[in-house]
This record gives C-alpha cells, sequence and structure tokens, in this order.
C-alpha cells in the first residue's frame, strides 16, 4: 500500500482464493485507496465478509482462481490500477520473507531443520528461503544452515507436490478439487521456483486428501489450541505423511506453517462437531448428564 | 484460419503497439510462425529453442489453456480467440 501511494496509484487491487483479499480490503481502508477484490465466486462465505466489511469492490469471478488470475493479468493491462501480485508483486513477494525473518526471530535467532510450508502459487516457500538465506548473510543466524524446505499441498489440487515426487522442473497443470481453496491454484505461477526451492534445500512434499485435511485441522486443534483454516490442515496432514514416511525424524526440530484462521473456513467442520451436553439450567439436570456421559466413556 | 490474437504490454513493443492483432494458423504452432513472419522476434519471446512453450508463457484459447487442450498442437479455428499472458512470478 505504501508503494502503491509513493507511485501515485489511487486504486489497489489483486486476485485472491481468499486470505490477500482480506489483507488488501483491509490495507486500502486504512490507506484511504479505492480497492477491486477479484476471487472466484464459490469463495467460503467467511472470506467472502471478512473482505467485504472493509467495503472494497468485490467482483466474484464465475471460474477457478487460476481463471481470476489470467482475468487480472488483462485487467492489469488495460487498467492503472496497482495489482499487488500482477504489477506490484516484486513488493508483495518481498514482503512475504517476513514470514521466514520470524521463524528466525522466535527461535533464537537459529533456523529449524524442517520447515513444510503450504503452497498456492508457490511464491511464500521460495521466500522463507530466501529470508533464511538473507540473515544468513547478514550474520545473523548462528552456525550452519541445515533447513529442509517441504512442500504441503492438497491431493486434488498438488501440481508442485507432483513436481517434487516425479522429479521434474515441469509444472503439469491441474484443475482445482479439494476443500482447501486457498491453495487451489491449478497453474502456481512460482511453481518452478517452489520446486526449485525444496530441492535446493533437500526438502520434499506431500499430498493430502481432503478427509486428511480435516483430520489435520482437527489434531492440530486438540493438540495445540490452534484452530486452523483448510490450509493448516493440509500442512498438518503433509507433515505427518513425512514423518511417517521417514523425511522427517520426531526428533528433529520441525515449524510447520499455520497460515490461516478456522474462522474462515467452518463448512469443512460442518457437521463433524457437536454440543455434548445439552441440559436445562438445573443442576439435577447436570448431575444426570455428566453420569450420562461417564457412562458412555467408559 | 484467421484468429484474433490478444498481445500482453510487455511484447506490444514488437507488435507495433497493437494489443490485438489478427494471424492464421492450423495449430497454435502454426500460429507462432505467422506471428513471426509479421512481427520478427516474437517467437523467441514465445518458444524456447527446442520449439517448445516457454515456462512463463501461458497461452489460451478461448480462455482455455491450451495444457488443458493439445498444447502446442492445438487446432485453431475461424473466429477463434487467443490470448497470450506471460505468468507473473519470481520476485528476486
Amino acid at each position: 500500500m505504501t508503494k502503491a501511494r509513493e507511485f501515485g496509484f489511487d486504486t489497489v487491487a489483486c486476485a485472491s482464493t481468499g486470505n490477500l483479499a482480506n489483507s488488501v480490503a483491509a490495507h486500502a481502508a486504512e490507506g484511504r485507496l479505492k480497492s477491486y477484490i477479484f476471487i472466484p465466486a464459490d469463495l467460503e462465505q467467511g472470506k467472502v465478509l471478512a473482505t467485504l466489511v472493509y467495503n472494497p469492490t468485490l467482483v466474484a469471478v464465475h471460474g477457478t482462481y487460476d481463471e481470476v488470475n489470467r482475468l487480472c493479468s488483462e485487467i492489469a493491462d488495460k487498467y492503472r490500477w496497482a495489482f499487488v501480485n500482477v504489477n506490484f508483486r516484486p513488493y508483495y513477494s518481498e514482503g512475504s520473507k517476513s514470514y521466514g525473518f520470524e521463524i528466525v526471530e522466535q527461535l533464537g535467532w537459529r533456523t529449524p531443520e524442517h520447515i513444510i510450508v503450504p503452497c498456492a502459487g508457490g511464491s511464500l516457500i521460495t521466500k522463507i528461503w530466501k529470508a533464511i538465506k538473507e540473515f544468513k548473510a547478514l550474520g545473523l543466524i548462528d552456525g550452519p544452515v541445515t533447513t529442509r524446505m517441504h512442500a504441503a499441498q492438497a491431493a486434488g489440487c498438488g501440481p508442485i507436490v507432483t513436481m517434487i515426487k516425479n522429479d521434474t522442473d515441469v509444472l503439469v497443470p491441474v484443475r482445482p478439487n479439494t476443500i482447501a481453496k486457498s491453495l487451489a491454484i491449478g497453474n502456481p505461477a512460482d511453481g518452478y521456483y517452489a520446486y526449485k526451492t525444496v530441492k535446493e534445500s533437500g526438502g520434499f512434499g506431500a499430498h493430502a486428501a481432503d478427509e486428511e485435511i480435516v483430520e489435520g485441522m482437527l489434531v492440530l486443534a486438540r493438540t495445540e489450541g490452534i484452530f486452523t483454516e483448510t490450509a493448516g490442515g493440509v500442512t498438518v496432514a503433509a507433515t505427518r505423511k513425512l514423518i511417517e514416511t521417514g523425511v522427517i525424524q520426531r526428533t528433529e526440530s520441525i515449524v510447520i506453517c499455520i497460515t490461516g484462521n478456522g474462522l474462515k473456513t467452518p463448512d469443512a467442520l460442518h457437521g463433524r462437531l457437536e454440543a455434548h451436553v445439552n441440559i436445562k439450567p438445573s443442576l439435577s439436570a447436570f448431575d444426570r448428564a455428566l453420569a450420562d456421559l461417564k457412562s458412555h466413556a467408559v | 484460419m484467421p484468429v484474433l490474437v490478444r498481445i500482453p504490454t510487455p511484447l506490444r513493443s514488437l507488435t507495433k503497439g497493437n494489443a490485438e492483432i489478427q494471424a492464421k494458423g492450423h495449430t497454435v504452432e502454426g500460429l507462432v510462425e505467422d506471428l513471426e513472419r509479421q512481427f520478427p522476434g516474437l517467437k523467441e519471446r514465445l518458444m524456447d529453442e527446442s520449439g517448445e512453450l516457454r515456462r512463463f508463457v501461458n497461452i489460451y484459447v478461448n480462455e482455455e489453456d491450451i495444457r488443458f487442450l493439445e498444447s502446442k498442437k492445438t487446432v485453431l479455428k475461424d473466429g477463434d480467440q487467443v490470448s497470450i499472458v506471460p505468468a507473473i512470478a519470481g520476485g528476486r
């Protein structure tokens, strides 16, 4: 936003699977800039509301993110707007390095042995890696960097992980079919760079099926007290697979990137959770319910 | 097989500033040859030395990514619309 102002733009825009939409709309509101936000029309209601609340012009495009993205490239050609992930991409992508800087800082200026990153367009994993290399070059990290970067994607949209598994730098686009809509990019522009990052660091990748994604969300909530959206479920599920297949040892230090709040994708858990106790406001009712619960637990 | 080809800004220096041009070709591959005849230098921006589409060039025929069709062998017909869209990636 600062750069958009600096270059004299009065309108910012982005193509988004939801989370970038929230951020751009919010910061545009704060910066008193007009904003046009382009999203796939089938996005989760939570992400739509969390964008609309900032009063942007929200454009729901009947198509996949890849189609939204292509449209935005053509719009950016025609209108003089600051498209966060098109003509302003260098600033946007450099900003992603913050994630890597914070990992290193929060670990006490050390790097973990593994970082698992959810991949959509493929930019974040490359920028976390870049951030680590820059901190190392600046002398802010003690000792050698042995971090291996791993990619996490949904089975229903995993072209980057497929490249890694097939050991090829040629990306074959796919048509997304997954509950992890924030990762549903079938033709990731940074796929090649994401693949190179994983190879350079000695990492690997894993796909997570929809059921495994939900399981990942539940595991994270019930072990760490963190409620993540579906993308985080992908990361947890992929990490589990990398551990089970011996790519990652349980004793090694692992950072998993949980990149979205669970309240944005409540539908993924619909029908999976219910109140355990439903009673009238009386002590006897509670006593009976508790006894009932305990008898079921045995 | 005249088709309409949309040219992205970075390539318009080669098309005399034109954003849309008419070209001919039985397939996408043939279309690129015609583009090269009309605007020398365009082909090497789209294809690599071995004649494959460059990694960060996306070509769409009537809104469909040709990698979901027959790639550079995708057959064209009269009135088709072809978009050349560079992938915006990287940012080193």
